[in-house]
């Protein structure tokens, strides 16, 4: 058993090498993760000194003969330098992103699996539910949620979890509908095996393609969102050093001149995202082509 | 057809009473004290209970639901608790800005996003291709309110071409009719009004629409190359059917189906999108107006925008349903 999984492994890294949009995604999605492990270490400064050295405010980087020494992207309003606060926010994001797809894929499957497994009632009460949260615009119903539970980022993790359930519910079940029919699932129904064995030993490994090409494609959406909750002052609170909270403290400073404050972030958000997206596009090639737009 | 159409606005009821459900606990079950917003910072506890009393909020939450229900289904949503306006009447005054914001991103996003996509299929791994779909790979990616803050610093700030922030110039006298700002002063014939809407409308818009354009893009690609595949193209090329003509008027045909679909999905991120954009641009929209609402607790505010946007989804869903029988004469609802 533990040898074929890891010649499945294997076989998976060795098919991404030749789809090259993947393997740039791969490589952005390592340096991302590499970031945001060792922030501590390749951080030139502190991203949130305290208190804030305000006469170092809003100083341009390497690209000027005015720049501020030891700070490469320049300093935001509060003085504090921009690279060290990015390196620090791919480690804010990733987490949100883990932990937020983390939620929608323990409830998601649940439920998911739940649905398309037994049917009946209890998968139309199910989708029915889950009609309604699609009712929302994604985003939307994160505010709200938010608004509700209060803002800050281990808030803005329960709140896109539970955005995103209702999508993953209804990725699992369509799959869990499709394994369901096979004649091997017949097989074990056959020989006596129970439900939960069926679900657990055949449905759920069988479908373990869908989660992870629209976790990956989740994870970039949940970084986007989580900028977007940052933006509107809804996500992390400061000092936390956030993208989309970083943006937002600095745009309104473009006008006097300062650009890098507010661009900087924005670049390692689109960096990060299309990495995400150009390798979940890449897996979705990989282990179900079927899927392919 | 009727019938079918019928059947989906009965469906519709449900899924509005469900979410208005969603959206009434939720907002009820946050932290905060309304009346005490109301009240003021220094208000005495009794000052606090009247006005808890008078609107409505001692009593058990779904009694406070099914009065506001019957308000809501007479038109009336409730009060704002900052403002006291009415909230109905608030969202209808600023439902054409976010209106016209919203269509001209979606017509640029269809537009632009159509034609890359097809040219990029016709002319597969050409330069024209791989750019295209480069720059789509990067509008996909992109966060919609830092484009915006990028195109607002380019033209707004640096080569001053356009304002970067509100609806329309404050110098300018507007003679309100409809509410939308274009259609009236067309109507009006108000021609400095209409320049310097249009002129506060590009940059919003622009922002708004690069995602869904980018999705377009290249869900049009893949679906005309996958036409471009079948074998009713080859027999007309067989047959001696200029390129153009096998493209134009029978590939594209066949190919508009799934792009039908995604923009109908992608109708909830344009709405999204523009909570976002109209923050960036302080656009007088719903969309600020939701926010603001967060901001201050003010509870019938954010209901009744949620409630409004999910109504617009709910129906733009129904409406991209309906075109399919239009552009597919094969498929049939029963």
């Amino acid at each position: 058993m533990e040898r074929k999984r890891e010649t499945k492994v294997g076989e998976l890294i060795r098919r991404l090498k030749y789809n090259k949009s993947a393997v740039f995604g791969l490589i952005f999605v390592l340096i991302l993760i590499l970031c945001a492990i060792l922030a501590n270490y390749i951080a030139p400064n502190n991203p949130t000194p305290s208190p804030p050295e305000l006469f170092k405010s809003l100083k341009p980087g390497f690209w000027s003969k005015h720049g501020i020494k030891g700070m490469p992207l320049g300093t935001d309003a509060l003085g504090r330098c921009v690279f060290s606060r990015i390196l620090y926010g791919a480690r804010v994001s990733l987490s949100v992103g883990f932990i937020a797809v983390g939620i929608a894929l323990l409830f998601g499957i649940t439920f998911g699996t739940i649905a398309g497994y037994y049917g009946g009632w209890v998968d139309t009460i199910i989708m029915r539910i889950v009609d309604i949260m699609f009712a929302f615009p994604a985003l939307l119903l994160a505010i709200v949620i938010v608004a509700v539970i209060g803002q800050g980022l281990d808030k803005t993790m329960v709140a896109l979890g539970i955005v995103y359930t209702p999508q993953m519910a209804r990725i699992i079940r369509s799959s869990v509908l499709y394994i369901k029919e096979m004649e091997y699932i017949e097989v074990q129904k056959a020989i006596g095996s129970s439900n939960w064995r069926v679900i657990f030993r055949h449905v759920l490994p069988n479908s373990i393609a869908p989660v992870i090409v629209y976790g990956t494609l989740m994870m970039a959406t949940a970084i986007l969102d989580c900028a977007a909750l940052g933006f509107l002052g809804l996500g992390a609170q400061p000092p936390t050093p956030e993208w989309g909270a970083m943006l937002s403290k600095s745009y309104t400073y473009i006008v006097g001149g300062a650009w890098w404050a507010a661009t900087f972030p924005g670049v390692a958000i689109l960096f990060a995202v299309l990495g995400l997206n150009l390798l979940g596009d890449g897996l979705r090639d990989i282990l179900d082509p079927r899927l392919k737009t | 057809m009727k019938w079918y159409i019928t059947k989906r606005l009965l469906m519709l009821i449900p899924v509005l009473l469900g979410t208005s459900i969603i959206a009434f606990s939720l907002m009820h079950l946050a932290p905060g004290d309304p009346a005490r917003t109301m009240a003021g910072e220094h208000a005495s506890q009794k000052v606090i209970n009247t006005i808890r009393e008078k609107y409505g909020l001692d009593k058990p939450l779904y009694i406070q639901y099914g009065i506001w229900l019957n308000c809501a289904l007479h038109g009336d949503m409730g009060r704002s608790i900052v403002s006291n306006e009415y909230v109905t009447k608030e969202i209808l005054n600023r439902f054409p800005n976010t209106f016209e914001l919203a269509f001209f991103s979606l017509i640029l996003a269809i537009v632009i996003g159509v034609a890359a996509g097809i040219i990029s299929a016709s002319k597969q791994y050409s330069i024209l291709d791989y750019t295209f779909m480069g720059v789509a790979l990067f509008g996909v990616s992109m966060p919609v309110f830092w484009l915006g803050i990028m195109l607002m610093m380019i033209f707004g700030v640096y080569l001053r071409w356009l304002p970067i922030s509100g609806r329309i110039s404050m110098l300018i006298s507007y003679h309100k009719i409809t509410g939308f700002y274009i259609l009236d002063s067309i109507i009006t014939g108000n021609f400095a009004a209409l320049i310097s809407a249009l002129r506060y409308l590009i940059l919003p818009s622009i922002a708004l629409a690069t995602i869904p354009m980018a999705t377009i893009a290249r869900v049009s690609r893949s679906s005309m190359l996958e036409v471009l595949r079948q074998d009713f193209i080859r027999t007309e090329r067989a047959k001696g059917l200029s390129e153009r003509l096998v493209i134009y008027k029978h590939a594209v045909r066949n190919a508009m189906i799934p792009v039908v679909t995604v923009i109908g999905l992608n109708f909830g991120l344009l709405l999204a999108g523009a909570i976002l954009t109209e923050t960036v641009f302080a656009w007088p929209g719903i969309g600020r107006y939701v926010v603001n609402g967060v901001y201050m607790r003010d509870y019938p505010v954010v209901v009744g925008c949620v409630i409004f946007f999910a109504f617009i989804f709910v129906i733009v869903n129904l409406i991209t349903d309906i075109i399919y029988i239009y552009i597919d004469p094969r498929i049939h609802y029963k």
